[in-house]
């Protein structure tokens, strides 16, 4: 579907182009072509919300409560407040991936279904002791779906280009760092939960900052990488087959080190900390392609949780509940021990939903309730969560190969990255393989901040492979499409041969561009840094990325034509 | 940058399958370990979640699993027990720090509900809604038996065990053991209360604990004289009317030792003496010589084919089991011949014998379960008469019940019931260091009536009773047997 199939209409700039004999070729024509795939993810969608519903009747059962239509209503209403979410991915992202959004509503709606189940246990209990009847944690997490899906409807609505969000990299950046930085600053009254000072109390309402610090940062390192790129590509020496950058040139590096071990080592939060420096160590790498910008931020960052091991208590003690549980088990170890005896009872089929005791585990609907599913559903049901979590981060990869913009590759790599590096830091803390940090699951745990700020999450993933695949002609409505015929989107598109000559006209115009665009800087009005960026340095243009350097089609730059846009992947030298 | 992209990709599926694999780990192959650990208290409140069947005997509930009275507590059903003590030795106990014991630990698969011959009513309980909850156990033992014989010993305060059995279908009618203990207490949900009640018991002296019917065993004395009899017996060796020696005193075969009668008196006015006549005065030498002849062989043989050294016997609670112990030189089988040197069984292997030959020779296999019940009190299983072989010819068992009948009529009598006939053997034990110091054991194995003989005994009362060292088997222990043998008669008719 990549490109035209009448020569006539092809694209101008590279008319003499053979196809290959590829199946392409059978491929109807681009514009009537691409479809939005909004079909697939209703559908999907629905069948999120029947696996929900039918957990929850699961549920019910085996608690021996009454079984009543009740369930299908609630079903219902589920499907119909993602329906919503879908209709406006319809109007305001209509080529976004279409797994995405089921994905993270399948996943919320077992998150639900497993909070209204401890729900159940802490409801017994309390009734058991005669006391009050304890809050339903489930009803204000379905209070939080809503308030999620509204940012999430936001931010496709108040962000209708990722690029735009490049401008705003280093206001990001600031407020990730206060957002971060606040628990720690705060008293401890209002900052702390359980020895980790990651919490903003406001009366009733607790919020973990570091859940939005999270997008915000990844937002600030996608624009700043742009920009800076070449200074972490800038020629250093070669050891090992690696090419190891200069010393001056590791001070970003250094800074978000500094911050890193400063949350670990004022707010006691190994979670965040790791979360953090696991996110820019990724974007660094694949803004540089270099890896060892990875060995030496997993260096220092190795020595620094050395050094905290050795003095912060906090993370000693997780660590030595990490290397044996059982040890100190009446004490530091219960939690996790308790964790993993309901893991085990579970064993590979579970006990079944609603019938197990997750609610032995300590925060079982928050940080453990990977233990809680664990048990109740499964080796096979925690290996399916794994997979949708694993499909969910890809889909987002996937967006960033096809997208054309360096800013919108670094953007989706860095909130997919962040997905799978988060489940892994929390799934790997309750089952044992890393020490326990408490930091939630994305949407399955319980948690306010976690699921509003991970649906803006996806909400971001959605905008940027909308771009990847709208077709070229529908991108920017107010522009006049020009002689140009419309473009397939790469996600689309085949691999495709392209002369050297061809790929080197296009840098060219983008200088051209970038020169009458005027120096605005990367923050500028020309929005230079949202993907001219990529291709923006004389000196870069011989790097080898080339084969993504070309200013793509419906750059910042207005009055631009899409003109002679290679589209190639092909590496340029 | 889209090599690194596809790189990363690849390390999201590392990290995935990094989780995958240690979930496997920890739900796969360190399961069971988690699962069975002590600390994990899912399998615990699982247990207590389910009502636990109930153990009862003659429609008495002996034990039960009730509403726990505490609202706040986790576990569910608290077990209890009626009249504790005296039904203790077969109930055992069901605590959740030191386990079970007893018919608790016998018959848990049942009580709990897991047992495959419960798996149709599992079913039926999913599928009909109504709450899953283990089967019952109903006893062979009849509570009037049970009560005669424990307070037989208890009012005395003796220390030691009693043992009734139908010959016919190996049922055991009662099995008390003296002093006992309240399970209750190890079955409260208390952790303070189970602990002290665990190390109180453990303490106690004499052992409170300990099932003396099935897991002590005791020198028998004189009632092994009816193994050594039933085996010349059978080998032709021997009749009642045999003369044998009458000498207060023998020298054991193979060494200078003497073996002196009880009481160290001449077993008759002459020479010798009708061998019925030395059974029923329970004539010492007679016996040793008897055993030599025998040999060792024939002894083990018959000693083997009514029970002894059988370590799988369960009733179903595992029963030590009993031995003949070494007969390796002459002075040894001598003395095994009259129950000493190395013999030793439990209280039931003698009761077995007696039953054995009230059922004209014919062994079955004991047993205290009569039925399993569905939680409907539906019968699921009953537990038919097995019988096991043949010990010994009807003739011999015929001839021994003649001589216990001698016996019987030979001793003090006390408590001898009008117009009903027993066959029984005394026996008076020496044991531990200073055999001839110690209080002995005293036995009494009987059954009755003859002819047709409903219920056998077996009474043990440890370190003479509160005779002393003046103690006989006649004198303390056979009140208790004849008592038992009452309340059973009784309660058949």
């Amino acid at each position: 579907m990549t490109r035209p199939t009448a020569p006539g209409a092809g694209a101008p700039g590279v008319p003499g182009i053979e196809r290959p004999a590829d199946r392409t070729a059978m491929r109807p024509a681009v514009a009537a072509a691409v479809s939005t795939r909004r079909g697939v993810e209703l559908a999907l969608l629905a069948f999120a919300a029947v696996i929900t519903t039918g957990a929850l009747v699961l549920v019910e059962a085996n608690q021996e409560q009454e079984l009543t239509w009740a369930l299908l209503y609630l079903g219902a209403a589920y499907l119909a407040l993602l329906a919503l979410a879908h209709l406006a991915v319809r109007k305001f992202a209509p080529y976004a991936d279409p797994l995405v959004l089921p994905l993270a509503a399948l996943l919320n709606g077992i998150g639900l279904v497993m909070i209204h189940r401890i729900d159940l246990a802490r409801i017994a209990r309390a009734a058991s002791l005669g006391n009050e009847e304890p809050a339903q944690e489930a009803v204000r997490q379905v209070g939080w779906t809503a308030i999620g899906l509204v940012f999430f409807v936001g931010v496709l609505w108040l962000v209708p280009d990722h690029r735009t969000l490049a401008r705003y990299g280093y206001t990001a950046g600031f407020v990730g760092l206060v957002l971060l930085a606040l628990p720690a600053v705060l008293p401890a009254s209002l900052s702390e939960v359980n020895g980790a000072r990651i919490w903003i109390r406001v009366g009733p309402a607790s919020i973990q900052p570091g859940e939005f610090a999270k997008i915000l940062f990844v937002v600030f390192f996608a624009s700043f990488l742009v920009v800076k790129r070449d200074l972490f590509t800038s020629a250093g020496k070669h050891f090992l087959g690696m090419t190891f950058p200069r010393p001056r040139d590791l001070g970003p590096l250094l800074v978000a080190w500094g911050v890193a071990m400063a949350v670990l080592v004022f707010e006691s939060d190994l979670g965040t900390s790791l979360m953090f420096f696991g996110i820019v160590l990724v974007m660094l790498y694949v803004a540089t392609e270099r890896i060892s910008w990875v060995i030496i931020g997993l260096t220092i960052f190795g020595a620094g949780a050395f050094a905290a091991w050795t003095f912060v208590s906090r993370v000693q003690v997780r660590v030595s509940v990490w290397l044996d549980p059982f040890a100190d088990y009446n004490g530091r170890g219960f939690q996790v021990s308790q964790g993993l005896f309901g893991l085990a009872t579970g064993g590979m089929g579970g006990t079944g939903l609603g019938a197990g005791r997750p609610e032995l585990v300590p925060f079982s609907s928050t940080d453990f309730i990977f233990t809680s599913l664990g048990e109740e559903i499964g080796l096979v049901g925690l290996a399916a969560l794994l997979v949708i979590y694993c499909v969910l981060a890809t889909r987002a990869m996937r967006s960033a190969l096809a997208v054309r913009d360096t800013f919108g590759k670094l953007l989706a790599a860095g909130l997919g990255w962040a997905i799978a590096w988060q489940v892994f830091v929390v799934v790997g803390g309750v089952i044992n393989l890393i020490p326990n940090t408490g930091i939630t699951a994305p949407f399955v745990s319980y948690g306010g901040s976690s699921l509003v700020a991970n649906y803006a999450l996806v909400a971001l993933v959605l905008r940027v492979s909308n771009a990847a695949r709208q077709p070229a002609q529908e991108k920017r409505p107010g522009t006049p499409a020009g002689p140009q015929s419309p473009l397939a989107p790469l996600a689309e598109a085949s691999t495709e041969m392209v002369s050297r000559d061809q790929v080197r006209t296009p840098p060219q115009g983008v200088r051209h561009q970038e020169a009458t665009a005027g120096p605005a800087g990367p923050a500028g009005q020309g929005g230079a840094a949202g993907q001219g960026g990529a291709a923006g340095p004389p000196g870069h243009a011989g790097h080898g990325h080339a084969g993504h350097a070309g200013p793509g089609p419906g750059g910042h730059h207005g009055a631009t034509p899409h003109g002679p846009a290679p589209r190639g992947r092909t590496r340029g030298e | 940058m889209n090599t690194p992209l596809r790189r990363v990709s690849l390390a999201v599926m590392v990290l995935i399958l990094l989780l995958l694999g240690q979930a496997t780990w920890i739900q796969v192959v360190k399961a069971d370990e988690y699962r069975a650990d002590p600390r994990n208290a899912r399998v615990l409140l699982d247990e207590y979640a389910r009502q636990r069947g109930q153990i009862s005997a003659g429609g008495e509930v002996l034990a039960q699993s009730v509403q726990s009275p505490d609202p706040g507590d986790r576990l569910r059903y608290l077990r209890q027990y009626t009249d504790g003590p005296l039904y203790a030795p077969v109930t055992g106990y069901y605590s959740q720090i030191y386990g079970a014991g007893g018919m608790e630990r016998a018959m848990d698969p049942v009580l709990n509900g897991t047992d495959d011959r419960l798996f149709v009513r599992r079913i039926s309980d999913a599928v009909t809604g109504r709450d899953p909850a283990g089967g019952n156990v109903v006893l062979s033992i009849d509570p009037r038996v049970q009560r005669a014989a424990y307070e037989a010993m208890t009012s005395r305060g003796y220390q030691g065990s009693v043992v009734a059995i139908r010959p016919q279908t190996g049922e055991i009618v009662a099995m008390v053991s003296t002093p006992s203990y309240d399970p209750n207490p190890l079955a409260s949900h208390s952790g303070t209360t189970q602990q002290n009640a665990w190390n109180e018991l453990t303490e106690d002296d004499p052992p409170t604990l300990t099932n003396r019917a099935i897991s002590e065993t005791y020198p028998p004395g004189s009632t092994f004289k009816i193994v050594n009899t039933a085996a010349a017996l059978e080998a032709g060796l021997i009749t009642p009317d045999a003369p044998v020696t009458a000498a207060p005193r023998i020298t054991l075969p193979d060494s200078t030792t003497t073996l002196e009668n009880y009481d160290g008196k001449p077993c008759g006015p002459g020479a010798t003496v009708p061998f019925a006549t030395a059974f029923a005065k329970s004539c010492n030498g007679p016996f040793a010589n008897l055993a030599v002849q025998v040999g060792a062989d024939r002894l083990r043989q018959m000693a083997t084919s009514l029970g002894f050294g059988n370590p799988g016997l369960t009733v179903p609670m595992p029963v030590q089991a009993s031995e003949v112990g070494d007969l390796d030189d002459g002075a040894s089988l001598a003395q095994s011949g009259i129950g000493q040197r190395d013999v030793r069984l439990t209280p039931l292997q003698n009761a077995m014998i007696t039953a054995t030959v009230a059922n004209g020779g014919v062994t079955t296999a004991p047993h205290t379960v009569a039925q399993i019940q569905g939680q409907d009190l539906s019968t699921v299983e009953q537990t038919e008469p097995d019988s096991t072989g043949r010990a010994f010819s009807r003739a011999t068992a015929d001839t021994l019940t003649q001589l216990m009948i001698g016996s019987e009529n030979n001793g003090s009598g006390q408590g001898r019931i009008p117009g009903v006939q027993i066959a029984s053997k005394t026996g008076t034990a020496e044991w531990g260091a200073n055999p001839k110091t110690n209080p002995p054991h005293t036995w009494y194995d009987a059954f009755g009536p003859v002819p047709n003989p409903q219920i056998a005994v077996s009474v043990i009362v440890e370190r003479g009773g509160n005779r002393g060292e003046e103690a006989t088997g006649g004198s303390v222990a056979s009140p208790i047997g004849r008592a038992v043998i009452a309340a059973a008669l009784r309660g058949d008719g």
